[in-house]
């Protein structure tokens, strides 16, 4: 039955099928059709990689299949979700290798989108830690990818975006916690130069990102929080958190109730909640141990909040710049201060170094903002385009639901590669997304 | 610790209830027609929820091999929960009398043979209970459910029969009628939202009514009312409806 699809930015809606298999045997039916494809896990990408006329969805084939709480190798089926990954594996003194900052994804999602955490500096983006995955290809056949086996498609697929096949199994390396909680420090910047040396000086810590007020003009341009933070070991509890120091955070949740009219985002709003964000955080640094979930996954409290921007739904915009392109952070900012189209959100992060054919991460900074979908926007976005390139960065795909097909074969310079793997596995083309069109990556219909 | 066995346990509903009753402690039996679907069931329910699980091969059609898989059973469930069920196109299944026979056979005739066998043991044992279930398509007859609905509505008499038979050994029977559920049956019908539920929903409501001792839910509950209605239109009009 076809019905309307859109992932967490609202935009675009398409019409769309999302056909769901529970067992091995459904998912080759689904797959011998003749209609075109895409996998899809939760819709936690923001634009339109996980859209097409027919998708796939993984949520129902979501069974653990082995789990070795001796050396932590987590093994599943592709559509199973992060939270109930954590609810398995925290009261065993485990953790996810890398987590998004939210819970609500699937694992095939996130190998899809090789997607990174606070800690990619030290512990690198999810494909580092994935041992070997099942990929079924457009032929029904499946193959086993691992580093020796059939390396070229392992790594086309790892932030691939779906185009090599469908992810059906996948296993992993956990890593290994004393407790639940996390130590956290947050420091205040007065500014983008001393968030930039404070990112330096922490460097060793294992997580860390800042949240970055990106309207603030002058002197406190680019004032902003770096949160950093380490698995907390058993003597950084206090006596009461000791007892049970895996314990599982509370699941309560507030669910978003309905969409606001565009204008409630408007520059007054987003100016309130900096301010109420930083009237919080009097100090210049607060030293305290949390539970994993708020630290991780704050925005997951409160469910749909992707609701708040409105029908028309909302953008995000993330991209990363070489280390040595601080200039061009600076005159990407300027332009979002100047413009005033607002951003809840702005995270800015350092990622470490990382070399592969098809994943966003490279060493550099990360900023990643929302912006409501309004007249002028994707102009605009052009123009910031163009500043990325630039300064020799790219945007992040799983983010994306207006780059052009330019855009995309600057920013990665493997691209042709990723475009003859998929052809060379899959020659019928009938791997593809909304976002794989647009972006002319699959050929022509 | 007690055991749930879950007859159909491949359907949406089937894994859907035997998590639920996994993860309030219960050991699992999983039986099916294809028991090798089932592996990443158990090892799924095993490590989830830290119970046994084990799989069992089932043909509600073998009618003459059921008395030998219950015996087999070891341990014996304390709860019997039968699940399997199916649907094929109305039409086709009054063109083809085999669609029609086999709707009858799964649906009522390999439950019946099933559920003599688990309420023996039950009477004998003095404890025990059983769980099926029907359909709101078995409330009254129509046009559009012919067979599946008339297969629901004799299942849905055996189950009370089947209550009142075993009500004197403490034998606890309890009838399910889902309305519209979503699964893999129903992915492609337009259901209307607030009248369907999840197989989630299904397995949690089953399982507070098996709590309770419960004798028939509706799932939802205004599934109760909705066929109370349909259940009182005189029969002159009724047969004039297109229902
Ligand atoms: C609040 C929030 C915070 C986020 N934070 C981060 C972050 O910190 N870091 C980060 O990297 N990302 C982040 N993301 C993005 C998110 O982690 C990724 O988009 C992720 O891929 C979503 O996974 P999903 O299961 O929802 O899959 P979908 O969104 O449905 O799909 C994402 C992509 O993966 C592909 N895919 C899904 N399942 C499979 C499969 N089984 N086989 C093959 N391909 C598949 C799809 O085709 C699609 O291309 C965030 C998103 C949100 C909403």
């Amino acid at each position: 039955m076809n019905k309307k699809l859109a992932n967490w930015g609202n935009y675009p809606v398409i019409e769309g099928d999302e056909e769901t298999f529970v067992f091995a045997d459904q998912l080759d039916r689904l797959i011998e059709k003749e209609q075109p494809y895409i996998a899809r896990g939760n819709g936690r990408c923001y634009g339109d990689a996980s859209l097409a006329e027919r998708t796939i969805s993984t949520l129902k084939f979501d069974k653990i299949l082995s789990f070795n709480i001796a050396d932590g190798v987590f093994e599943c089926q592709s559509g199973i979700t992060l939270d109930q990954i954590l609810a398995v594996i925290v009261p065993e003194g485990w953790f996810l290798p890398v987590t998004p900052g939210t819970k609500f994804i699937t694992i095939g999602g996130a190998l899809g989108s090789d997607v990174h955490g606070k800690n990619h500096h030290v512990d690198g983006s999810i494909s580092n830690h994935v041992i070997e995955f099942d990929l079924v290809l457009e032929s029904g056949e499946m193959i086993l990818c691992s580093a020796d086996n059939y390396p070229d498609l392992f790594e086309a697929t790892l932030g691939g975006m779906g185009l090599t096949g469908v992810i059906s199994r996948v296993k992993f390396r956990l890593k290994k916690i004393e407790t639940s909680y996390i130590k956290q420090k947050q420091v205040k910047a007065k500014n983008l130069q001393e968030l930039i040396t404070l990112f330096d000086t922490y460097k060793d810590y294992t997580y860390s990102v800042a949240w970055i007020d990106c309207l603030k003009k002058g002197d406190g341009f680019g004032r902003s929080i770096l949160l950093l933070g380490e698995h907390a070991t058993i003597n950084d509890l206090d006596e009461g958190k000791k007892a049970d120091p895996l314990k599982m955070p509370g699941n309560k949740q507030i669910t978003f109730p309905i969409n606001m009219p565009w204008w409630v985002l408007n520059k007054l709003t987003v100016k309130a909640f900096n301010f109420l964000y930083y009237g919080k955080n009097f100090k210049k640094e607060i030293n305290n141990v949390v539970s994993y979930e708020p630290f991780f996954y704050p925005l997951d409290k409160i469910l749909h909040w992707n609701r708040l921007y409105g029908k028309k739904g909302f953008v995000q915009y993330q991209f990363v710049l070489p280390l040595d392109a601080k200039d061009g952070l600076i005159e990407i900012m300027h332009r979002i201060s100047d413009e005033g189209l607002g951003s809840f959100l702005a995270v800015l992060k350092v990622f470490g170094k990382q070399e592969s054919m098809i994943s966003f991460p490279k060493e550099g900074y990360t900023l990643a903002l929302d912006f409501p979908v309004r007249n002028g926007l994707l102009e605009f976005l052009d123009e910031l385009d163009k500043i990325v390139l630039k300064y020799n960065g790219r945007l992040y795909m799983s983010k994306d639901a207006r780059m052009k097909p330019e855009t995309l074969q600057s920013g990665y310079p493997e691209l042709d590669r990723f475009k003859s793997i998929i052809k060379k596995y899959n020659p019928q083309g009938k791997i593809r997304s909304a976002q794989s069109d647009r972006l002319l990556l699959t050929g022509t219909k | 610790m007690e055991t749930v066995l879950i007859l159909g346990a491949t359907s949406d509903i089937g894994i859907a209830t035997a998590k639920k009753f996994a993860s309030s402690g219960y050991n699992i039996q999983l039986a099916a027609r294809k028991p090798a679907e089932l592996d990443a069931v158990k090892s799924d329910i095993e490590i989830r929820y830290k119970v046994d699980c084990t799989i069992h091969a089932f043909d509600a059609l073998q009618f003459h091999s059921h008395a030998a898989f219950f015996e087999r059973l070891n341990p014996k469930p304390d709860i019997t929960i039968s699940i399997f069920g199916t649907m094929y196109e109305e039409d086709d299944a009054f063109n083809e009398w085999d669609l029609t026979q086999m709707m009858i056979d799964v649906n009522y005739t390999g439950v019946v043979s099933i559920l003599n066998i688990a309420a023996k043991y039950y009477t004998e044992r003095k404890t025990g209970s059983i769980i099926g279930i029907s359909s709101v398509a078995g409330d009254r007859g129509r046009a559009s459910k012919l067979i599946y609905g008339s297969s629901k509505a004799a299942l849905t008499a055996y189950l009370a029969g089947l209550r009142n038979k075993c009500f004197k050994d403490n034998v606890h029977v309890m009838t399910v009628k889902p309305g519209f559920v979503y699964t893999r049956m129903t992915e492609h019908l337009p259901l209307p939202k607030a009248l369907t539920s999840t197989p989630n929903e299904v397995a949690s409501l089953v399982y507070d009514a098996y709590v309770k001792r419960k004798n028939t839910i509706y799932v939802k509950w205004f599934w109760r009312y909705i066929m109370l209605i349909i259940k009182n239109i005189p029969e002159f009009q009724f047969k004039k409806m297109k229902l």
